[in-house]
């Protein structure tokens, strides 16, 4: 017996697939449209955002396993076995300087408000390896409104807890504590920056930055600071930790530029983690698309 | 203490050659089984840096050993184990140029020119490549009195080597093990100018 039904999807509805193959380039046109419009409306699709890169991602394990952490430990497996002293219950944030709605906040109190959206993010270290990262969260500028910043905030500057039970990294003095690290506020409000609590769509673990943590994917990886206390606004430029302790070594801005070294090593490679060959390093780590303009008439080399 | 021959030629010496061939054995095997972490590459480079860092230290310890406890047949492993310095140094440089930089040529030669580290392990390795090639009984006997001259470059080029190690940490966060082999290196150079200035 011979059923005549008519498909479910009928030949015309059938996206191409050559079209379907190339959906992500549409989504990320559409991500440079948002941005024209400076709208900070994370584009979503399919619960992920045309912010992501289409890169391979960095395997669990390596990512979790190969952490600059030193509040953890200096070396960079360390992180990953004292991560166990890093409880991140309770968490408070605390909420302050030039903005209309200060306040000490509990975990849940800043996390509530926002729904999460994946983005995949490369991550560069200034040390010369990248990786790329799929990340749970929420944009940076979504909770810095929340607070209502007010004119004189020019930066934002933010802090890792400061326990010496629970970081037990913190015993000894390599840097000053608490870690301590900044942006100008147009780069804090840029659809890119990010706040994770996530990765590969579990609980960010500690070694990660648990329970919140700042993604800058344009940057080198030590201003993506982790395991939030504090957020404050300020007028001035903050000081941030690493450009305190070495400053000819570590700047203020950190982006990702293959033209300025760093004083012990070049920066024009970078071996992402798990291939053999390194990759040339991109400018602004190949998002200067999008975050270029944050710096027109900068000289970058001075403002490394 | 002695050990009897011919225990020592054909024990002892063997015993501790195997020895020294431990290391590399477990980073094959680290390599083999991907057990060298998420970068297997810096890794193994930087154990191999330290291993020829190791030897070089307990080349330095011979003769204080041998002041301290009078064991005078441990003078006859010195050359093996400079020898071995210079092989895991051989192999720490081939890690760098062909796994690290991959025979980029022109970012080795920046390298050199531009990182202090870098130019440091470079000098370093040329100071030790005659001290290798000169530690044969032939080179001995040609060179004379200007042998043992040429192979005091042990004392500078190991100090070298610690340097290289301090300037490729971090500046502040991971100095423990540069600081370690500093003291070690300060204890075996410390006595020997104890001994130099009590005769």
């Amino acid at each position: 017996m011979l059923i005549k039904r008519p498909s479910d999807i009928r030949e015309h509805e059938v996206t191409d697939f050559a079209l379907y193959q190339r959906r992500r380039e549409f989504l990320k046109t559409l991500g440079g449209f948002a941005l024209l419009g400076a709208s900070g409306l994370p584009l979503v699709a399919h619960g992920k955002s045309a912010f992501s890169t289409d890169d391979e991602p960095t395997p669990y394990d390596d990512i979790v396993n190969y952490n600059n952490f030193i509040e953890l430990g200096t070396g960079k497996e360390a992180p990953a076995e004292n991560a166990a002293l890093l409880k991140t219950s309770p968490w408070s944030v605390t909420v302050d300087g030039e903005c209309a709605k200060p306040g000490q906040f509990t975990l849940e109190d800043i996390l509530k408000p926002h729904p999460t959206e994946e983005r995949i993010y490369r991550l560069r270290c200034v040390e010369g390896w990248s990786m790329v990262i799929p990340w749970q969260g929420f944009p940076l500028a979504a909770l810095l409104k929340r607070f209502q910043p007010t004119s004189k905030a020019k930066y934002v500057s933010f802090e890792t807890l400061l326990d010496r039970a629970r970081m037990p990294g913190q015993k000894r003095n390599p840097i000053g504590w608490p870690y301590t690290e900044g942006l100008r506020m147009d780069e804090a409000m840029h659809p890119l920056s990010f706040i994770a609590t996530g990765l590969y769509g579990a609980t960010l673990p500690a070694q990660s930055g648990a329970p919140l943590r700042l993604v800058v994917p344009w940057k080198y990886g030590y201003k993506s600071i982790k395991s939030i206390v504090r957020i404050r606004f300020v007028e001035q430029q903050p000081a941030t930790s690493w450009s305190v302790e070495v400053p000819d070594e570590y700047g203020f801005y950190a982006n990702v530029n293959p033209e300025v070294d760093h004083p012990r090593w070049s920066q024009r490679k970078e071996r992402r983690i798990g291939e053999f060959l390194k990759r040339e390093t991109l400018p602004f780590n190949g998002y200067a698309e999008q975050v270029a303009s944050l710096y027109s008439g900068m000289d970058l080399r001075a403002n490394f | 203490m002695q050990i009897r021959e011919p225990y020592f030629t054909k024990l002892f010496k063997p015993a501790v050659f195997l020895l020294a061939l431990v290391p590399l054995v477990l980073l094959g095997l680290g390599v083999w089984q991907d057990t060298l972490g998420a970068n297997p590459i810096e890794k193994l480079t930087r154990s191999l840096g330290e291993w020829a860092l190791r030897f070089l230290l307990l080349t330095l310890l011979v003769s204080p050993l041998r002041r301290v406890t009078g064991w005078t047949q441990i003078l006859r492993l010195r050359r093996m184990l400079g020898l071995f310095a210079f092989f895991y140094a051989t192999l720490h440089l081939c890690s760098y140029v062909v796994l690290d930089q991959f025979f980029d040529w022109a970012e080795i030669w920046r390298d050199i020119l531009k990182r202090p580290f870098i130019t440091v392990g470079m000098l370093t390795f040329l100071l030790l490549l005659p001290l290798a090639l000169t530690s044969f009984k032939l080179a001995m006997r040609k060179l004379g009195r200007n042998w043992s001259r040429l192979h005091k470059l042990v004392y500078p080029l190991t100090m070298l080597a610690v340097l290289h190690f301090w300037w490729l940490a971090d500046s502040k966060a991971r100095t423990d093990m540069p600081l370690l082999y500093t003291v070690l290196l300060a204890i075996l150079l410390g006595e020997r100018l104890y001994q130099a200035a009590r005769k």
